[in-house]
């Protein structure tokens, strides 16, 4: 994960008045600070080196460590931190929503689970502990906080009423969720209307909150990987590799090539289902029932396929920090390989079908649309970000693993509508099968885990292109090998933040077909 | 639109039914279980007595409980980390069965009326999206549920089963119960996965309970995680009184018949 050494130098104003620490594999770049500097250097940092926000990490360590990580879009460079001390006493921060606007629900979750207040931002509160249902005032993040049982004082809001925003005459609101549809996660949406058009789609999530941050603090590392695959089980291989590859990091473990291999395989091999999986629901979303069998007949086949080779049809406990937790016989494999080519076949077959459907055409062109501003200012990752014409792939821009030496291409699209979103989608499932193949070619023989190692004290940042974007897990170990903090950024987070962009001046009608365009999951928003 | 009515009856043409002759007939397809541990006697021999321990002691859910040279397994709280199977000398064996819903209230079989229209209501009370999958695969070709008269509703005034997936967050607690409430009588709650009968690696805590059984009763328990499609078929059979529920005594019984995965 080496990556090319940081040519950059913090503006001649601040440099008195940070201290500037580099990792010595030329990783990482960190800019420590006082909480005052964050917001000009924050914007320093998107404005001038051009990074992309990847997320807020709160630490409470005695005293405040706010840690603002960025990534290079370009080529593969460091990571730079800007890490700001405070004393524990305080506890208002000013905000850097105003020029980051992608930081917005980092610290709305901040305020609400460490009771941090971010002067500035323009509305904090009712996020991730809905006041309906907790008292003002709780912290369950801090250290003092004893996640284990319900807090002795439960005292929830009785006066809370939805926000509101329309207040045109014959303005109504109708909610949508949590309970909804037929066979849906929950997760709540107010559309504003006057009639036919949604004017304001005001989404409420975390009613699937399982504080996997706060349950995962104490848990031996490898205990807490099994709360890293369950936080979306759909793509349970991608996160519990970058919880994985955090873990390597902070101990210098080596993975074994063999492992290396068959990691890019088995990471493909799941995105090419999410992705066949995804399909199905958008088709179903349509009512185009045809083609939701012929899609759904597929996505079964390479869960059978993936539960046939590994043993679990969800890819679960195979990722392990080190390698893999078994080995998979070189003859299967390359039965998968077989198999999943097949299986892109007829889904090449069922994409030339649907783009000569002009009724589903016409529910999924203009409809939706992300545009390429937005998603930037958004910071939007993964398939939807691509779809809108901003091509940011870990894979390609931050290599992990092995992907350095692969030769694959990141599909993008212009028009950030649905159809751009499928055809991403169909593309991306092709670009999957060649890594597989690529990964076949390249299976060298020797042991996928390598030997267990004594615990290190450290903290390290691991990441995926997950199929749904990329995946950040931060995490702090002490000497024991227990968690201290465990932070995790999926992608959902950061595209459900956007949602209400593509929603909003749409029908009605719309609103399924966009809310399965964007597939995305709430699950892994809520964790 | 013809395309779509010709290469629909192409490709049943081409490949026949696909549909699984489950429950008439087992499925023994390659990958539609991951399996479970199977409780077993410890015989090793160097330490014997140590051996089904240390076994035990690598579940990370309390799921394994050693005794006597013997390891019990407690379904409800297996998640299929593997860890029992693949790590150490000494290992669990697994088996590819799937009839795993337990009956755990007297009255958990509907009447008669219901043999053959069921409408079902799914909540997702902070799963992970793995269970909610594995439901919702129940609705394509392979395992077609409604050949067997079983439906999803989008509303719980025509559901006869409440199907709950997830731990049971706190802040769906309210939706969980208003959702059983709507629901007309007589009625049956299935809880789906680990997760909605033990917690699984989430509860308790203080966001989420030890399972849903602390929200709404349980007629039915489904282990797994996920528990596959046919395991959910399963326990909609049981509720409807078409299959035998699974108990731990007739688990070994069946056991003894069936292949073993080691």
């Amino acid at each position: 994960m080496a990556s090319a050494p940081l040519a950059l130098s913090v503006p001649e104003e601040w440099s008195t008045r940070v201290r500037i620490r580099d990792d010595a594999r030329g990783l990482q770049r960190e800019i420590e600070c006082r909480p005052e500097a964050v917001k000009p250097l924050c914007s320093w940092v998107i404005q001038t080196i051009g990074y992309a926000f990847a997320g807020l990490i709160v630490e409470e360590a005695g005293e405040w460590r706010l840690r603002y990580a960025f990534y290079s879009t370009e080529a593969p460079s460091a990571w730079i931190y800007i890490v700001a001390h405070a004393p524990h006493a305080q506890t208002r921060f000013s905000s850097i929503t105003e020029v980051i606007h992608a930081a917005d629900w980092h610290e709305r979750e901040a305020e609400d689970l460490f009771g941090l207040v971010f002067e500035g931002h323009p509305r904090l509160g009712d996020f991730v502990l809905h006041d309906d249902a907790w008292q003002e005032g709780l912290a369950p993040m801090r250290k003092n906080f004893d996640g284990r049982r319900p807090p002795p004082l439960r005292m929830p809001n009785p006066d809370w009423r939805p926000r509101r925003i329309v207040s045109a005459p014959g303005a109504f609101g109708m909610p949508v969720g949590p309970v909804y549809s037929a066979v849906t996660e929950s997760a709540h949406f107010l559309l504003e209307t006057v009639g036919e058009d949604v004017i304001r789609a005001l989404p409420r999530f975390f009613y699937k909150y399982r504080a996997v941050e706060k349950v995962a603090e104490g848990r031996r590392a490898d205990d807490a990987l099994l709360l890293a695959e369950r936080i979306n089980g759909l793509t349970a291989f991608a996160h519990g590799l970058a919880y994985a590859q955090a873990l390597e990091t902070i101990g210098g473990i080596e993975v074994p090539p063999r492992a290396a291999t068959l990691r890019v395989f088995l990471a493909e091999l799941e995105r090419l289902r999410h992705h066949v999986g995804a399909i199905a629901e958008l088709c179903e979303s349509t009512a185009l029932v045809v083609a939701t069998s012929q899609a759904a007949i597929l996505e079964e086949e390479l869960l059978r396929l993936s539960g046939a080779l590994t043993g679990h049809r969800y890819l679960f406990g195979l990722a392990t920090a080190g390698g893999l937790t078994r080995d998979l016989p070189d003859a299967e494999v390359a039965a998968a390989a077989v198999r999943a080519r097949d299986i892109v076949k007829r889904l090449d077959r069922l994409e030339r079908r649907l783009v000569r459907t002009s009724s589903f055409l016409d529910r999924l062109e203009e409809v939706g649309i992300v545009t390429e501003a937005e998603a930037r200012a958004f910071g939007l990752v993964g398939p939807i970000a691509r779809a809108s014409a901003v091509s940011r792939d870990l894979r390609a821009i931050q290599p992990y693993g092995a992907y350095r030496d692969y030769v694959f291409e990141v599909p993008r699209e212009a028009e950030g509508d649905g159809y751009a979103r499928l055809r991403v989608l169909f593309a991306e499932a092709r670009q999957s099968l060649r890594l597989m193949i690529q990964a076949l070619d390249r299976l060298a023989t020797g042991p996928v885990r390598s030997a267990d190692a004594a615990p290190i004290a450290g903290a390290a940042l691991g990441w995926t292109e997950a199929p749904l974007g990329a995946a950040f897990h931060w995490v702090r170990v002490d000497e024991q090998g227990r968690i201290l903090r465990y932070r995790i950024i999926p992608p959902s987070f950061v595209n459900w933040h956007a949602f209400h962009l593509a929603a909003e001046a749409f029908a009605f009608q719309d609103f399924p077909i966009i809310l399965a365009t964007f597939g995305l999951s709430v699950s892994e928003n809520d964790r | 639109m013809s395309q779509w009515v010709l290469s629909g009856l192409k490709a049943k043409i081409k490949t026949g039914i696909k549909t699984t002759r489950y429950p008439a007939r087992p499925d023994r397809a390659p990958g539609v279980t991951p399996g479970l541990p199977v409780p077993r006697p410890v015989r090793s021999a160097h330490s014997g007595e140590g051996d089904a321990e240390r076994i035990a002691n690598r579940c990370p859910t309390g799921a394994l409980d050693a005794r006597e040279g013997r390891v019990d397994v407690d379904l409800r709280r297996c998640i299929h980390c593997f860890r029992c199977a693949r790590e150490g000398s000494e290992s669990m064996p697994w088996e590819g069965s799937y009839e795993w819903a337990a009956a755990v209230s007297p009255t958990a079989k509907l009447g008669h009326a219901f043999a053959s229209s069921v409408h079902i209501r799914v909540v997702d009370a902070g799963d992970c999206g793995a269970c909610l999958h594995e439901v919702k695969q129940l609705a394509n070709p392979y395992y077609n549920l409604h050949r067997l008269g079983f439906f999803f509703t989008p509303t719980p005034r025509q559901a006869d089963i409440l199907l709950v997936v997830g731990p049971g967050t706190d802040q769906m607690r309210e939706a969980l119960t208003k959702t059983l409430t709507a629901m007309p009588t007589p009625r049956r709650v299935i809880a789906v996965g680990a997760c909605a009968l033990s917690g699984g690696v989430f509860g308790p805590s203080f966001a989420c309970s030890e399972g849903i059984r602390s929200i709404v009763p349980v007629d039915i328990e489904v282990p797994g995680n996920p528990p596959p499609p046919l395991a959910i078929l399963h326990a909609l059979l049981v509720a409807t009184g078409r299959a035998q529920s699974a108990d731990s005594a007739s688990r070994t019984r069946q056991l003894d018949a069936v292949e073993r995965e080691t």
